[in-house]
């Protein structure tokens, strides 16, 4: 570092003035919004590693109790799968919807997000509920823990979210587009993307390697 | 199923004289203040200005003032257990077991959730956004949400004083003793929800001020113009971010076990113990350095400040707290060296943690080259950094003979342990956060804290924790465990007793700092600071008035450097051309109190299985988002005008 003398961007002649990176100010709400669901998003991401770490320590402690592969079916899994994927999709389209200010569309889309999304929700609790009806319930075993407390915790993710949507249609359709509402709207769909790249690494983790390994 | 769960008139103490009084006497002071302040008219006052308030300086005032508030309760527990040991020679002592492990719980908890992380979140919720130059945090009725849930772990641990019981398990619930069969009664699970309550509310706090940190700064704000404390509160939200999720996680686990007859950590039916270990300080190691980073970030601005010097190596700093964070999560396996994991890695996680000494030391000799040729004022702020730097380097060095797992084995779970976590805890964070109240309390109030009170209140806490911890560190050679009820070995007595003599002299400590604060309110008119500046300061938190306007400046101020204000002393300011615009004010909300005190009853009827209102709790707390979600009117705004004239008034000079 050269020893450079003291100016207006370094009065301590600390040679380091003016800087490339990010000079401050305060950029536009929207902006500063986005990031801070981000980071909840990561924050919650974190929060399903530990039920991803503790499922990956505990699959093999089946107690004597049935196995991921005598258990899990890939075909009513798939269909959730679809269920949750095409639901991203709608929940796009009433971004979209929400971007042109056009009531009708977004409603409509949100509907259709909410349906598949339920029917998810409804799928799933059908496959746990017959998982406690024959005796494989968490209290089976370290393993069936592990995965009811995995799927259990997504899929609560999953009903709190649409709740959250209803709130959404309505808060839209009483209130418009304003810039506001327009954020949730953005971290609502932000939320139901991450669910299902969680459902993604849950299918793969669980479902998939459950049945092969 | 009855209409009120597990709750009985058998939940009330009424055979205990102890904590039936000491939460009577906690009731009373609570319905005292609170009958004062509505017979005196106030109460309208502070709903408006402070219970609602989503401004970050009121916010973080009321953080602080909770410290403070349960730095009280927990002390009593301290002093309980130091006077039960001194007793307790082949004598059953004062408080039966059941009570005492109790006591040991309560402790930990309350120090380390209601005492030091409300602490510290104050602190950088007050100063943060003033350092930063803008005029609020990024989100400020989460910022209120999140104190609120902060209070109501806090309200549920102390209800658990008079209702019921709180958990026996120690600070942090091992498993299997924590597990229903071992822990049947609702101490465990008034730990676990009051935890899980407040946990959101410092992720909620976390999240607000790395995105404050990150997105909104004062125009030619740099990251590398930041002053120190900015960077360490930006460390340690980035750790809460990471950290506090995986405890969300775990006591999410443990209660499942609890309540639902899932078997994460039991010992039947492949339940795992060791993955609590795990889990619970890949959370609990970060923790640590949440709480020190911020204190760290205090005595680098205060050490700057009363030396009349910019921080020595100021990009050496930045790089060793960046370096901290991240070793925080590589380290958690020391705490259970003891446990089995073998040699090899024991001797990983024992080199690891002994590296993270080398920042440590860079930041330690860094402080002592910006005292080396400064200008040095001993201010009470500048005694707090020295007796830091002198017992936390005593500290960190138990800490590292600890790092070794050979050593380890002798020490774990001995009083050398509780030696060395008091040593870094007490000596570190407590006397971050006192230096930090004694520096920003001016800015916050408009007038110093007396400053002969406060020294003496510092030299009674220095010498009191040498006096009440050192002997626990021969203790530990001695062979004497932690959280023993009474015990049969005569050499450990008279150490104990010395131990006892220290809290008394940390009890005068506390006593003094209390008189401080009600010594300075009297003599506020003689203590006041007009200049906005008392300290001759370095950083933007003084370029404005005190107490500071809601809006912080009326004008943002434009960083052209690192110690921005000090730049801007230096050369003459063009005042004349101020353009002014105006500033939109985020309105009162009451979201935070009102969510809390659903979440209040949420907490509660779990704990006591009174299902119905559990979904009270939950509706009434979505109901308080919706009604929020709906308000038409976001911002007050002010108009140019209006800030020019009261800028007039905060800044004659300018006129």
């Amino acid at each position: 570092m050269s020893l450079a003398a003291a100016t207006a961007d370094d009065p301590h002649a600390l040679g380091h003035g003016a800087t490339e990176d990010d000079d401050g100010g305060v950029p536009p709400k929207r902006i500063i919004v986005g990031y801070g669901f981000w980071i909840f998003l990561v924050s919650d991401i974190i929060m399903f590693s530990a039920f991803f770490a503790a499922y990956a320590v505990l699959s093999g402690a089946t107690a004597g109790g049935p196995s991921g592969k005598q258990l899990f079916e890939l075909s009513t899994t798939a269909i959730e799968t679809g269920c949750l994927l095409l639901s991203s999709f709608t929940s796009g389209l009433a971004t979209i919807g929400a971007h042109a200010k056009r009531q009708g569309m977004f409603q409509a889309a949100m509907a259709a997000t909410f349906v598949l999304g339920a029917a998810f929700v409804a799928i799933e609790v059908t496959e746990l509920s017959s998982l406690v009806a024959h005796g494989n319930g968490p209290g089976r075993s370290a393993f069936l823990s592990a995965f009811f407390a995995l799927v259990g915790c997504h899929g609560l993710h999953v009903s709190l979210g649409l709740l959250w949507l209803l709130t959404m249609m309505a808060q839209a359709y009483a209130k418009g587009f304003r810039d506001d509402i327009q954020r949730r709207i953005q971290c609502f769909t932000l939320f139901w993307h991450a669910l299902d790249i969680i459902w993604v690494a849950l299918f793969t983790v669980v479902y998939l390697i459950g049945t092969t390994a | 199923m009855t209409l009120f769960g597990k709750l009985t008139w058998s939940a009330i103490p009424f055979d205990s004289p102890l904590p039936l009084f000491a939460s009577g006497v906690a009731a009373l002071a609570i319905v005292g203040v609170l009958g004062w302040v509505v017979a005196t008219g106030r109460f309208r006052y502070l709903w408006d200005e402070w219970l609602t308030s989503v401004d970050h300086k009121r916010i973080g005032v009321m953080y602080t003032l909770l410290a403070l508030v349960m730095l009280l309760r927990g002390f009593t527990d301290a002093i309980m257990m130091r006077t039960q040991q001194a007793l307790a020679l082949n004598a059953p002592g004062y408080l039966p077991p059941e009570h005492y492990d109790q006591v040991f719980s309560s402790h930990g908890t309350i120090m380390i959730f209601f005492v030091a992380m409300p602490f510290m979140i104050g602190l950088m919720n007050f100063v943060v956004p003033l350092q930063l130059g803008i005029r609020d945090v990024a989100f400020p009725t989460l910022n209120s949400v999140g104190f609120w849930l902060t209070a109501t772990g806090a309200l549920l641990v102390n209800l658990s004083l008079g209702v019921g019981e709180f958990a026996k398990t120690g600070w942090l619930p091992y498993p299997p003793l924590s597990e229903l069969a071992y822990s049947p009664g609702v101490g465990v699970d008034y730990y676990c929800w009051a935890l899980q309550i407040s946990g959101v509310g410092t992720l909620l706090s976390g999240i607000n001020l790395v995105t404050t940190i990150l997105k909104t700064r004062a125009p030619g704000m740099s990251l590398l113009r930041m002053p120190m404390f900015c960077w360490t509160s930006l460390a340690s939200n980035l750790l809460i971010v990471a950290a506090f999720p995986v405890l969300t996680a775990t006591l999410a686990m443990l209660l499942l076990d609890r309540y639902l007859g899932f078997h994460f950590f039991t010992n039947e039916a492949g339940g795992n113990v060791m993955m609590f270990m795990n889990l619970i300080w890949a959370w609990g190691h970060p923790e640590v350095y949440i709480l020190i980073l911020p204190a760290f970030g205090i005595f680098s601005e205060v050490i700057a400040t009363f030396s009349g010097k910019p921080l020595f190596g100021y990009r050496s700093m930045v790089v060793a707290t960046m370096v901290i964070c991240v070793l925080a999560f590589m380290v958690w396996l020391h705490h259970f060296f003891t446990m089995g994991a073998g040699a090899n890695v024991n001797a990983v996680f024992g080199i690891m943690t002994t590296i993270i000494a080398v920042p440590t030391g860079v930041k330690v000799f860094n402080w002592l080259f910006t005292l080396y040729g400064g200008r040095i004022r001993y201010e009470p702020p500048l005694l707090w950094a020295i007796g830091f730097m002198v017992t936390f380097v005593i500290g960190g060095m138990t800490g590292v003979l600890l790092a070794l797992p050979p050593v380890d084995f002798l020490l774990h779970n001995s009083l050398f342990l509780v030696a060395h976590f008091h040593n870094v805890i007490i000596g570190g964070v407590l006397f971050g956060g006192f230096a930090g109240y004694t520096y920003w309390f001016p800015k916050a109030f408009g007038f110093r804290l007396e400053p002969r009170l406060g020294v003496a209140a510092f030299w009674f806490w220095l010498v009191g924790f040498y006096v009440a911890f050192m002997p626990l560190y021969v203790l530990g050679f001695l062979g004497m465990t932690r959280r023993m009820q009474h015990y049969d070995v005569p050499e450990w007595q008279p150490w104990l007793r010395v131990a006892a003599g220290g809290a008394a002299l940390i009890a005068i400590g506390i006593a003094l700092l209390i008189a401080q604060l009600v010594v300075s309110i009297r003599r506020r008119d003689s203590l006041c600071d007009t200049t906005g500046d008392p300290w001759d300061g370095r950083t933007l938190e003084w370029a404005t008035r005190s107490p500071p306007p809601a809006y912080n400046f009326a004008v943002l101020p434009e960083v052209a450097g690192e110690d921005a204000y000090w730049g801007m002393k230096q050369s003459v300011r063009d005042e004349q051309h101020t353009v002014y615009g105006p500033i939109e004010i985020p309105r009162n909300s009451a979201t935070g109190i009102v969510c809390a005190f659903f979440a209040t009853v949420m907490g509660f009827s779990l704990i006591w299985h009174i299902w119905w209102l559990v979904i009270v709790g939950f509706v009434g707390a979505w109901a308080t988002f919706v009604a929020f979600a709906w308000r038409d009117l976001a911002d007050d705004v002010l108009g140019a005008d209006e800030v020019e004239r009261l800028d007039r008034v905060d800044r004659p000079v300018n006129a």
